[in-house]
């Protein structure tokens, strides 16, 4: 729908190539700030090293929201030539598909307008023949007695002497009234009181009408703008355009609070969201999935699999309650343990038992041959696993992917600490290891990559749990077992103390060097799940 | 009751002065936006006979807002759940601040008339009524002998 059609490459610069021929007659932006472009935003332009599963996308202001609108309406204001208030109620009754609004008008032009909520002869102010209220189609039930005598519909018969509104039953002198030139006439108390109603109580827009029973004539723009205050009618127009975003397939909001920014993408129709995650990013420096507005990153997982998966997290509730529990106890001593960090090696302050916060087992089956704790393990998982789980197999395999979500989750949220607790090691090696400022920032590249990698894990195990077994969801499981094993080893090394100098060269040595691996099973496992969606590898047990 | 407004009063005066055939409107003493309504059954249909009272009441934006209505005589229709509340579109979404009491009751009355199961309110008594027209029908008339007379 949007005339531009170059949205491949990936700008985030803004246009204003087409704002000049523009009559500005509706001046609704002067709330709007296009000027606050941050040149210092984050660098975040990475090269466009465009796989086949990433989409382009733009990240639009509120003001070019509004600049597309108008481009659009003067476009069909000069081939209608209608005004352009017309133009505009026309462009929303026709959802803003401009070719299907000309088939139709140029089909009929009456009936176009007439559906659209305009009828032919639109002048507002003629049309003084007094004509009972002719009420449209309607259904059966709503039937309307005839012309009712009791309140004396004064029409808009002669436009001198007093005239009895027959909402308020008030008079009014003429100059007081106002008819739409659909022979409806009212006073402006009266509609004033009804518009700022309609948008500040039930937040309608574009489609107000007639205060008249059954008349389906559309309030213009202007008309609004004249009659109510200046805070109805911004939220009026913010309302407009919040249906134009909404109406746009191409179009989202930023879900993040207070990102007042618009997301414009055309590469992920609904129809390819079962091989797509559009994760993009908007200017305000968050990531969203364009496909369903999740406020995050959820790759790699569909979003039509992200909904399953929330939707079965909340309803059960039981079992996520009992699993939202953040205490474990001990598996030897059973003392109360909370995690506060974000690795998963546990050493119990009380008897110094090391081992596993996700499968509970001994860490040192963890340390030295298989990493264990990804798969779904009937036989093993039972004795480590807490009790409650054990009744039905169906919950305990939930359980166990839930747990494994959870639990990144967790971790993931803990971020904040983890970055604290690191700048305080980076200060520590800046003081005793005589390291630079530059050269102690590998530390916190880690930790970047730690939380990157267990974002994409936690929605690994989401995936995990709707994928059928076979052999492709083996390749899978050993790819996210991989990356887990080396995100738990980059945790346990950040987490390590720092003794002497000579430790710190190693530890950086050891955390630059597993940083690295971290960063390159993230992308083997990102890079082959994406791409198995449009080679349609993966198998789930639910339709997608 | 102070300061009722102009359209309220006037409305009020000509339903108590030229009430429509079948309907009748007044207001109760101790709150002028307070209404009891009766609507006599229409001819023809299985309410025929019956009179059923119902309430109404002007909430404080009418006519901005539409009235509050409902049964207080049980009846049996699709559209008219067991607490007497009312499924009509005017009443609704599609309520204009030009129709009047008026205009509602005698929507109601026509709502009497042709009940519509396909946009049920009372579930159970809408498939009754697609299932068992003649049924349904009896057993509306039933209640409107047993309740409404």
């Amino acid at each position: 729908m949007s005339s531009d059609g170059d949205n491949d490459d990936f700008l985030y610069e803004d246009e204003y190539d087409d704002g000049f021929d523009q009559d500005e007659e509706i001046d609704i932006d002067s709330t709007s700030e296009p000027d606050v472009y941050d040149a210092m935003s984050p660098a975040i332009e990475e090269a466009p090293q465009k796989k086949p599963y990433d989409v382009s996308w733009k990240v639009k202001t509120l003001q070019e929201i509004i600049d597309m609108q108008n481009k659009e309406i003067s476009k069909v204001q000069a081939l209608l030539e209608v005004p352009s208030s017309s133009a505009a109620i026309l462009l929303r009754h026709y959802v803003w598909n401009s070719e299907k609004l000309q088939e139709q008008f140029w089909n009929d032009p009456s009936q176009a307008l007439e559906e659209a909520g305009l009828s032919p002869s639109s002048s507002p102010t003629a049309r003084t023949t007094a004509l009972p209220p002719s009420p449209t189609k309607r259904s059966n039930r709503s039937l309307r007695p005839g012309p009712s005598s009791l309140l004396k519909r004064t029409r808009s018969t002669q436009p001198t002497g007093p005239f009895e509104c027959p909402i308020c039953c008030m008079e009014y002198d003429y100059s007081s009234t106002y008819s739409m030139g659909c022979d409806h006439r009212f006073c402006k108390d009266c509609w004033i009181e009804y518009l700022s109603g309609k948008i500040k109580g039930e937040g309608e827009s574009a489609k107000i009408q007639c205060m008249e029973s059954g008349c389906k004539r559309i309030v213009r723009e202007e008309v609004i703008d004249d009659l109510v205050t200046k805070d109805i009618s911004k939220r009026y127009h913010n309302l407009l355009n919040a249906a134009f975003v909404a109406d746009s397939p191409t179009l989202r909001w930023c879900p993040h609070p207070n990102c007042e920014y618009i997301i414009e993408c055309s590469q992920a129709p609904t129809r390819m969201l079962n091989q797509l995650v559009p994760t993009v990013e908007c200017k305000c420096g968050n990531d969203l999935c364009f496909g369903c507005g999740y406020a995050a990153s959820h790759r790699p997982v569909l979003c039509r699999i992200v909904r399953l998966w929330e939707k079965k997290c909340a309803d059960d509730s039981e079992t996520a309650n009992w699993l939202q529990a953040n205490t474990k106890e001990c598996s030897k001593c059973q003392s109360t343990i909370e995690k506060n960090g974000g690795c998963n090696h546990m050493t119990c302050k009380k008897c110094k038992y090391e081992f596993c916060w996700v499968c509970m087992g001994p860490w040192s089956e963890h340390g030295t041959s298989w990493y264990q704790c990804n798969r779904y393990d009937e036989k093993s998982g039972i004795d480590a696993r807490d009790t409650q789980a054990k009744s039905r197999a169906s919950l305990e395999r939930y359980l166990h992917y839930f747990n494994r979500w959870a639990n990144h989750e967790h971790s993931a949220k803990l971020d904040a600490e983890f970055y604290q607790k690191t700048e305080k090691k980076m200060e520590q090696m800046q003081n005793s290891g005589n390291l630079s400022w530059i050269e102690v920032q590998f530390a916190k590249q880690a930790v970047d990559a730690v939380i990157k990698a267990r974002i994409t894990l936690k929605w690994s195990y989401c995936m995990a749990f709707y994928l059928k077994r076979n052999n492709m969801t083996e390749l899978f499981e050993d790819n996210q077992r991989d990356l887990e094993r080396a995100v738990e080893n980059l945790g346990y090394l950040l987490e390590q103390n720092i003794s002497d100098t000579d430790s710190i060269a190693k530890l950086r040595q050891d955390i630059t060097n597993q940083a690295a691996y971290v960063q390159k099973r993230h992308d083997i496992l990102m890079d082959d799940t994406l791409r198995g969606y449009l080679e349609r590898r993966w198998e789930f047990t639910v339709d997608t | 009751m102070s300061g009722l407004p102009k359209r309220i009063l006037k409305e009020t005066e000509r339903l108590m002065a030229d009430s429509p055939p079948g309907i009748s409107a007044a207001p109760k003493d101790d709150n002028l936006r307070h209404f009891d309504v009766t609507v006599a059954g229409p001819e023809s249909s299985p309410y025929e006979g019956g009179v059923f009272k119902l309430e109404l009441f002007l909430p404080e934006e009418y006519p901005m807002n539409p009235p509050k209505v409902r049964f207080l005589t049980k009846i049996y229709h699709p559209n008219i759940d067991k607490l007497g509340r009312i499924c009509l579109d005017i009443l609704k979404d599609k309520w204009s601040p030009a129709l009047q009491i008026r205009t509602v009751l005698l929507s109601i009355q026509a709502l009497l008339g042709a009940p519509n199961p396909d946009d049920p309110l009372a579930n159970d008594v809408a498939q009754n009524w697609k299932e068992n027209q003649s049924a349904a029908i009896a057993q509306a008339r039933e209640w409107t002998r047993q309740y409404a007379q």
